[in-house]
């Protein structure tokens, strides 16, 4: 029987319900994390694009080729931007079934939607994560001979990452949140099934209290994630000197331990630590 | 002196109605050590940009072993691959330690094996005394270490010429010598140079030929000792009286 106190009706959704709220919270986070993944991907795939760099002069043939392509993009990228999700997922899931005949399913249509969507967003993300390296850094690049998908590749990409890693983890959340909207499409996702729950016994209150809490902890816990993702990818903020420089005195280039008490200065440090980790550190490399 | 490397003749850039390079023409052979001096603006590191191609040249033509390099099939990224550059802020990959920088030239230009590249990098690292810091981020680094391993990272493409685009200038008078010692050793060993600098005791040292350009033209050219001791130029021996004075 239903209890008849607030936290004696959660206990009880939460035992009757238990494994739905486990598989809605499953499709929403599949959904939003492999669609966030994918999206990167387009942004990235379309921040390389919108950066190759063509003189209509050089060569009018790949100018003119690459202008149809850029207007394609950008097109995309602001009639994506520009429309509602849950417009698009009625518009791309009933659509494409009624006029074009294809049956895409709803776990393709969720996943293409969030997808694009993401992908939207993301090129423009990632542009402005391009323009904010230095451009000393193509040039460094361009003077070894690599050409511009090396040059993105190896140098640009995982500089501009590294900084629009906060806007990534923000569409991520946003993508964990929006997910919601596929349920105008039927998608079985946290929002569509609690509705089903809160219906049974008409506990709306206690139904979203739970959902609520269950999206606050997944948006939370990934946005911890990232942060600790954004903190590996910096890399150690020391570094071993291999051995003694002989052109220059490496002032102030020891690592520091703090367990080492007796190490005042560089020289004594080098003294204290040649030998064995010299041998170390050629092994590891 | 050795063959023809690099042919500049009646070279030309404008930046937008700015015209920056008027009528350059000059050559250097296998084994020179040319330094371009000139006061600021003078049109010297676009000389240097444009041959490495990073400008593209509005008139005249660059030949490297007598072929074109603004000609049509002419390949870009490889002929960047033969010529070396450094530059005044150098340039080095924020993203890779000291020894990737190093490497990831030869083995994703050149395509070497990660093997011979890294033993290609350490031994070039070796030479700019460099090698300590190998697992270093640039950003860890001094000035005057950043260049050493921009130089290092120049050299590990084995290049035919090495184009250097003042490269102490953003260093301070005790860093300065750090480089120009890497410098001066490497142009003892043969390694044909093009060197833009403002270091007059460095260039006349150093290089076997002398280019003074001023408003966009070579003023004057000449052995060092021709051009710092008897510079036939009024205009040249001015700009070296007020270096001197200082």
């Amino acid at each position: 029987m239903l209890p008849s106190d607030f936290w004696g009706r959660i206990v009880f959704i939460l035992q009757e319900y238990g494994s739905s709220f486990a598989s809605g919270i499953w499709t929403t986070m599949i959904i939003a994390v492999i669609s966030t993944a994918i999206g990167c991907l387009i942004g990235f795939a379309i921040g390389i694009v919108q950066t190759i760099p063509c003189d209509r002069e050089d060569n009018p043939v790949k100018w003119g080729l690459l202008s149809v392509v850029k207007f394609i993009l950008t097109a995309y990228v602001e009639i994506f931007r520009g429309t509602p999700m849950m417009v698009q997922a009625m518009f791309i899931y009933y659509g494409s079934a009624m006029v074009f005949d294809i049956n895409m399913g709803m776990w393709t249509a969720a996943f293409f939607i969030v997808s694009i969507n993401t992908g939207a967003y993301m090129a423009e993300t990632v542009r402005g994560g391009i323009l904010s390296i230095d451009p000393g850094q193509t040039e460094g690049a361009m003077a070894i001979g690599m050409n511009h998908f090396q040059t993105m590749i190896n140098v640009i990409l995982p500089q501009a990452l590294r900084n629009i890693m906060p806007q990534i983890g923000n569409n991520l959340i946003i993508n964990i949140k929006d997910t919601s909207v596929l349920s105008v499409i039927g998608v079985m996702e946290l929002f569509y099934t609690t509705k089903g729950i809160a219906g049974a016994y008409y506990t709306y209150f206690e139904a979203f209290t739970i959902t609520m809490v269950f999206y606050f902890i997944m948006t939370f816990i990934c946005s911890r994630i990232l942060r600790f993702m954004e903190a590996r990818m910096d890399g150690p903020d020391n570094y071993e000197l291999v051995q003694t420089d002989a052109l220059v005195l490496g002032e102030g280039m020891h690592t520091y331990t703090g367990k080492d008490k007796n190490v005042s200065t560089n020289s004594d440090y080098r003294a204290h630590k040649t030998g064995n980790f010299n041998r170390d550190q050629r092994e590891g490399m | 002196m050795g063959t023809n490397i690099i042919k500049v003749s009646h070279l030309q850039k404008f930046f937008g109605k700015n015209q920056v390079l008027r009528d350059v023409d000059f050559k250097v052979d296998e084994g020179d050590v040319t330094t371009i001096i000139g006061a600021s603006g003078s049109g010297k590191s676009t000389l240097l940009r444009c041959i490495n191609l990073l400008e593209k040249p509005s008139g005249g033509e660059i030949l490297f072993h007598g072929k074109p390099i603004t000609g049509k099939g002419f390949d870009p990224c490889g002929y960047r691959a033969k010529v070396g550059m450094c530059f005044q802020s150098f340039n080095l990959f924020n993203n890779m330690t000291v020894l990737e920088n190093c490497m990831t030239g030869p083995v994703k230009v050149l395509k070497k094996t990660k093997e011979e590249a890294r033993e290609k990098a350490l031994l070039y690292l070796k030479k700019v005394g460099m090698e300590p810091y190998i697992n270093a981020k640039p950003m860890q680094l001094s000035g005057g270490q950043k260049q050493r391993v921009a130089i290092a990272r120049a050299l590990a493409m084995e290049p035919e010429v090495l184009l250097f685009d003042e490269p102490t200038s953003a260093l301070d008078p005790q860093m300065v010598g750090e480089v120009l010692s890497v410098m001066r050793q490497l142009a003892g060993e043969g390694l044909t140079m093009i060197i833009v600098t403002h270091e007059m005791a460095f260039a006349r040292d150093v290089s076997t030929h002398v280019v003074y350009m001023a408003d966009g033209v070579i003023c004057e050219e000449g052995a060092p000792e021709e051009i710092f001791e008897h510079p036939k130029k009024e205009k040249t021996a001015e700009f070296l009286r007020r270096f001197s004075e200082r």
